[in-house]
């Protein structure tokens, strides 16, 4: 038992610092793939991008529409329906864009990542690279990588705008909340502040993403079966991740 | 020329495991320069294995690998991406990149190490292409191609950088008896006409025959025999004879390591 615990903890430990090395080689290369490779970088920007663009206008709508809900119902209680714009806004800006769009990102970009260097690897791709003399993590991972954390925040800023579409649909044109004052109410109490701390989260969150999906595939064990597991521990391991950061980031921006 | 420049690889004294299985126990064997090299074994024997030691994919337990005198665990990461742009590598399995067309699996190593334009890279990259008989493919994935083809396309890239030392791991496997023919003048011919090193591996005795000047035949971890393949055919080891003639009986098995197999079809080892 005790055993085990030593075990599962010494392993906890050596992976992470693992995956911190492997973080800071990705950031060394980085200059010199944005330089001489921008062109891939783009390409992997378009990828992430457009693979998730529809799951998070489709996702960012409803998530609006049902704040504009249950923030209508809850106000009007206090009399106070004119504040549900500011009130969606705030929770889209700050808190539910970045976190379900890394959710999201990780189950359509991230497993996508994961599974593609990690059948590169189980079919030889990347030991082919390195026999051409070509640095599979400068070629292969790096553009991956930063295509997602340039995506990401792009991501979550489309969920948010969207969201407030869908929170303004439901309020205006459904529930008859005044335009002006649904706007001018999130005009005057969402603050610099608040975006800023959208935008932190996002930023952050892209990169833990994209880590993660990068890394599970590059070290996937080079078989179907390890490649699948690999893009499993991508979704799991990223949700985990990005919520402990969202509790720490919005316990140090408050 | 002095004796050293004459071997372009010399490997001393290597053992590898892959955990507690031994593949190499005190290997030795030398690769003369401009020659073609035939290595054969049993399936399983670390053929693939001694390829990826020679061009340090992994690193040897013990023992010497020199590639023209130098050590090449000596060598740090340029010096080793340095030595390996005069390799040029056909994997077993032709390791096609798939994202990537023919035409620019083929332009990869290019365009990744050269400065060449692209009228230029049109130029090598489609004669390279017309040499696998393969031009007409250029516009295909690599997943729309049988695995000979991939085969042939990896062979063409392998071939791109014209490299000082080509590499096949098992070339002639999926191939019709056509392009096999092709493919092993190409070899030879490559050979003598670009003065370059070749290195074979290969089951395929008959064939091996045909192009080799030299071949090793690799069992239980060490060089099982060598020579040219007339001195191989006329050898008179039992485990030679074995495997130039196919036999299933005789000193090389034909299993893995297995417990008996009485035994375990009567499930005693459960117990
Ligand atoms: N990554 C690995 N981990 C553990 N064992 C391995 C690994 N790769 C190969 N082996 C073992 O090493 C031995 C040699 O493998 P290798 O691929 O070099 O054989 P080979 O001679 O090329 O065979 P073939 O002719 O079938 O291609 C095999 O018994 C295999 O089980
Ligand atoms: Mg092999």
């Amino acid at each position: 038992m005790l055993r085990d615990l030593y075990y599962t903890a010494f392993e906890f430990v050596r992976t992470f610092g693992a995956l911190q090395l492997f973080f800071l080689r990705l950031l060394i290369y980085t200059p010199a793939v944005l330089s001489r490779r921008f062109g891939l970088v783009i390409g992997q920007v378009h990828n992430a991008g457009a693979l998730s663009l529809v799951i998070i206008v489709i996702c960012g709508f409803f998530v609006g529409a049902v704040l504009g809900l249950q923030g209508f119902s809850n106000l009007s209680r206090f009399n106070a329906e004119d504040s549900v714009g500011a009130v969606a806004a705030l929770a889209l800006v700050k808190e539910l864009g970045p976190v379900i769009t890394a959710l999201l990102f990780a189950g359509r970009a991230g497993t996508a990542l994961s599974s593609e260097i990690g059948l590169m690897k189980a079919t030889d791709q990347l030991s082919a690279m390195e026999m051409m003399a070509v640095n599979p993590i400068r070629r292969v991972v790096v553009p991956r990588f930063l295509g997602g954390v340039v995506a990401m925040p792009l991501l979550a800023a489309v969920f948010s705008m969207v969201g407030l579409l869908g929170a303004h649909l439901v309020c205006v044109s459904l529930l008859g909340v005044d335009v002006g004052s649904f706007w001018q109410q999130m005009q005057q109490s969402v603050e610099i502040a608040d975006i800023n701390e959208g935008i932190v989260k996002s930023v952050v969150f892209g990169i833990a993403a994209s880590l993660l999906a990068v890394w599970e595939g590059y070290n996937a064990i080079p078989t179907a079966e390890g490649v699948g597991r690999a893009t499993t521990r991508t979704v799991v391991l990223t949700a985990i991740v990005v919520l402990i950061f969202d509790f720490m980031i919005t316990a140090v921006a408050i | 020329m002095d004796a050293v420049s004459d071997n372009l690889i010399e490997i001393h004294d290597l053992d590898y495991s892959f955990g507690a299985r031994k593949i190499f126990n005190g290997l030795n064997l030398t690769i003369k320069r401009g020659q073609v090299t035939a290595i054969m074994g049993p399936s399983g024997t670390g053929k693939t294995t001694l390829l990826r030691l020679i061009t340090r994919q992994i690193v040897p337990d013990h023992g010497v690998i020199l590639v023209d005198g130098v050590d090449i665990a000596t060598l740090n990461q340029t010096g080793l991406y340095e030595l390996r742009k005069r390799f040029g590598v056909l994997f077993q399995n032709g390791a096609l990149l798939t994202d990537l067309s023919v035409f620019e699996n083929v332009a990869f190593p290019l365009r990744e190490h050269t400065r060449l334009t692209n009228r230029l890279i049109r130029h090598v990259v489609l004669t390279k292409l017309h040499a696998v008989g393969l031009r007409g493919a250029a516009d295909m994935m690599p997943q729309q191609l049988s695995g000979g083809m991939a085969r042939r396309v990896a062979l063409a890239r392998a071939m791109v950088m014209d490299p000082d030392i080509l590499i096949y791991d098992e070339p002639f496997v999926g191939l019709d008896p056509i392009s096999m023919g092709v493919i092993v003048r190409l070899v030879r011919k490559m050979n003598d006409a670009l003065g370059i090193s070749s290195i074979l591996v290969s089951h395929d005795v008959q064939e091996i025959s045909t192009v080799a000047d030299c071949s090793y035949l690799i069992s239980k971890g060490k060089v099982a025999a060598s020579g040219s393949p007339d001195e191989l055919n006329r050898a008179s080891s039992e485990l030679v004879r074995q495997f130039m003639h196919g036999m299933a009986d005789g000193p090389v098995a034909f299993h893995y390591d297995a417990p008996d197999y009485a035994e375990q079809l009567l499930g005693r080892d459960a117990e």
